[in-house]
């Protein structure tokens, strides 16, 4: 699609998106969102892209191939599951970090829950995007 | 103990996703699958030999108490499914280095491989409902990207009647699943057959096991559903074949025995009646199906659909005695079954097809190649004194005991006719002279070929060769398995007296 | 309210099965579609209907201070719509793949599969 409207609109959507991707991710920690709906919501942003710009476009926005991006995020899902191993409890416990907590304040909260999310949304954007370019090409 | 029981499936997944990453560099992924094949048939003798000691391991994900949180649970049939698993998985892994060519390795044949193992495993070690479904999954969704890996043609023409089908038992399974939530508000297994039992024998209880017997009878190839099975069986790689022959149907069994035995009151008398109808006319409709056939692998096909008759039958009756044939059966007919197919594909390199009337003289190109077909096939057919013959002496018995003398007579008739197809294929691959030219002799095949097609047939031959002269321990276990299945109040126990650590 | 879904899921159950039955790959896909979604709602209707808040705990709680919403059922449903997802992208793909391979949709004529019909016709 060759819309020098679309075009110039994507360049400002597509960065705004990915914020929004991210801030999906992050407040899924305790409120409705998470990793898969901002997986998706990352995706649209390459899809967005990818109809204003072009598949070639798209791909090298992406930088890395997206099936090794699905894998990869798999991979770190599974791993932040495992790490409950290093606390000698059962596969896919919550492990919880309380950075600068104390008596009153609670702290940030780092867990890795968080890491499993993003591993999710990583693994996400990789196989909708694979199978987006799968479709579209040829 | 949560992991050694997440191990069966942790361990194919991330070999699975290390594999697919490195597709690329066939060498490592190859190196990759196979460790994941070893370690993983390590795993499972650990379980099996565990659980055999001690009575059911259970562990519960997250740390969330059962019946809350996701429960993994391996009573003796699940540990010896996991091991046979294992096993099978191993040969076949090392059969694929041989079968699976260069261009389906990089579209990353190892990786879905490994997913497919996962899949399975897990379907064996779960003790929730919906896990089963999600696991069912991940199997489905390898299993069609190995059925289409490559897109020829053939394969893209099976592999839409392969997923047009599967596809509708996912959805009557999940439907089957919401039902059960509503009725009974839990989908741990073992809460389950205490919630299921307080509802008592209603309407709503016979709609739900109907229904489960048709997404499980889809997954299983039962009797009037199983045309997905001879439409796609014999279009991938061989090797493919093999894995999904031995293992794929036989799951969607494992859930139907599940099921029956530990979610659903024993005394469902319609239910069971649907069963026994549907797993005579199995047998019978696969045994036929394949006198028909003149194709060495769509003979093995429908093979397999007579064969999942045998094992619903022994759930069908649900005597201890039958309960414990079904999973001798099981267990032989995985062993046995894997190593016809991979038979199929040797004797398809050696000889140039898979069609009976173009090949031949395989006896004489070698008669290593021709005493394994022969092993196989005649246990398969129920020749004493190789496995298969007591598992069908055990279901026989047990069908005799039940006073079900045509339930007999169709097991004896089945029987007869899968050696007539076994002796079909003998005189026109093996014995006959080949029709052009000659079979190619094992040894022109270059040494590491040799050893990769040859060492997992012998492997699988050598495991049915040692169930059928020394059948005392697996019968033991095979009884003993049944007696839990019947008696669940030792698994319930396990599951819900669970205490998170 | 529960009735008004059950009726949904019926017609939608009716049409999907319609669709699927017709010989055309697009309309069994379409058809795989609305039999997807029925289970979902048949699902989230066996969860029951309550006007109800998300089941959060606000902080000092031990149980949430009003009646919640069940959350189990649309943890199950957002599994199966993205398992759904998954499988009914493959089948998308695979029935492109068929188009541009066999040059037909029509599932009639594909019996590339299929050994000969025994008078050498197809």
């Amino acid at each position: 699609m060759n819309s020098i409207i679309l075009q110039g609109a994507t360049r400002l959507l597509v960065a705004l998106i990915l914020l929004f991707s991210v801030y999906m991710l992050l407040r899924g920690h305790n409120q409705p969102g998470g990793g898969f709906i901002a997986g998706l919501i990352a995706a649209a942003a390459f899809i967005l892209y990818a109809l204003a710009w072009g598949m070639a476009a798209a791909r090298a926005s992406l930088r890395v191939a997206p099936a090794r991006l699905a894998a990869a995020g798999a991979l770190l899902a599974a791993a932040a599951g495992s790490l409950a191993a290093l606390a000698g409890l059962p596969p896919f416990t919550g492990l919880w970090l309380f950075i600068g907590g104390s008596e009153t304040a609670k702290g940030i909260p780092i867990s890795n829950v968080l890491l499993f999310d993003t591993g999710i949304y990583l693994a996400v954007v990789g196989s909708v995007l694979t199978l987006f370019f799968v479709l579209e090409e040829d | 103990m949560g992991w050694l029981l997440a191990l069966p499936f942790l361990l194919p997944i991330a070999s699975g996703l290390l594999a697919f990453a490195a597709r690329r560099n066939t060498g490592l992924a190859r190196g990759i699958s196979l460790l994941g094949c070893g370690l993983l048939l390590l795993v499972t003798a650990w379980i099996f030999a565990s659980v055999s000691r001690q009575g059911p391991l259970v562990a519960q994900m997250g740390n969330w108490p059962a019946p809350f949180g996701i429960t993994l649970v391996v009573d003796r049939l699940s540990a010896i499914m996991l091991l046979v698993t294992g096993l099978v998985g191993l040969a076949v892994g090392v059969f694929a280095l041989a079968d699976i060519d260069r261009r389906r390795e990089r579209l990353g044949f190892q990786g879905f491989f490994q997913l497919l193992l996962a899949g399975v495993c897990g379907s064996f070690v779960t003790g929730d409902l919906f896990n089963l479904y999600v696991w069912f999954e991940v199997m489905l969704i390898a299993s069609f990207a190995l059925l289409v890996l490559g897109g020829e043609r053939q394969q893209v023409d099976g592999g839409i009647k392969y997923v047009a089908l599967n596809l509708v038992s996912t959805l009557l399974m999940l439907t089957a699943i919401g039902l059960v939530y509503g009725l009974t508000g839990t989908l741990n297994l073992a809460d389950l057959h205490l919630a299921i039992a307080a509802q008592g024998e209603s309407v709503a209880v016979n709609a739900l096991a109907v229904l489960l017997i048709g997404a499980f009878g889809i997954k299983a190839a039962l009797f009037p559903l199983f045309f997905w099975l001879p439409a796609s069986y014999h279009v991938p790689p061989v090797a493919v074949t093999a894995v999904f022959a031995g293992l794929l149907t036989k799951v969607g069994v494992y859930a139907l025995i599940r099921t029956f035995t530990l979610v659903f009151p024993a005394d469902l008398e319609f239910a069971h009646n649907l069963l026994l109808v549907a797993a005579l006319l199995t047998m019978l409709t696969g045994v036929l199906g394949a006198a028909a056939q003149y194709e060495f692998r769509r003979i093995l096909a429908f093979h397999i659909i007579s064969q999942i008759g045998f094992l619903v039958l022994g759930l069908a009756l649900f005597t201890p005695l039958a309960l414990a044939g079904a999973v001798f059966y099981m267990i032989h007919n995985i062993v046995a079954k894997t190593n016809l197919l991979l038979i199929s594909g040797t004797v398809r390199r050696m000889a140039g097809s898979f069609e009976l009337a173009q090949i031949g003289g395989v006896y004489r190109a070698s008669p290593l190649m021709a005493t394994l077909f022969f092993i196989a096939a005649f246990s398969l057919a129920g020749f004493p004194p190789l496995s298969g013959f007591w598992a069908k002496l055990l279901l026989v018995t047990a069908s005799l005991e039940e006073a079900s003398y045509w339930v007999a007579a169709v097991l004896l008739v089945t029987g007869a006719l899968t050696l007539f197809s076994m002796s079909k294929i003998w005189a026109e691959a093996f014995w006959k002279e080949h029709p052009g030219g000659g079979a190619l002799a094992l040894a022109a095949l270059g040494r590491p070929e040799q050893w990769q097609r040859v060492v997992p047939s012998l492997l699988l031959v050598l495991v049915t060769v040692a169930m059928g002269i020394y059948p005392e321990p697996l019968i033991t276990f095979a009884r003993d398995t049944a007696d839990e299945l019947l008696n669940p109040a030792g698994y319930i126990d396990a599951v819900l007296s669970q205490s998170p650590d | 309210m529960e009735t008004a879904l059950a009726v949904l899921v019926g017609a939608m159950t009716a049409t999907g099965v319609y669709l699927m039955l017709a010989p055309n790959l697009l309309r069994y896909l379409f058809g795989l579609i609305l039999l997807s979604n029925a289970a979902n709602l048949a699902i989230f209707a066996a969860g029951r209907l309550t006007r109800a808040v998300p089941p959060l705990v606000p902080e000092g709680l031990d149980v949430p201070p009003v009646p919640v919403a069940n959350a189990l059922p649309q943890a199950m449903i957002l599994t199966a719509i993205v398992i759904g997802f998954g499988l009914l992208a493959f089948t998308l793909a695979l029935v492109v793949s068929c188009y541009r391979q066999l040059g037909t949709l029509n599932s009639d004529t594909m019996r590339l599969a299929e050994p000969p019909a025994a008078g050498g016709e197809h």
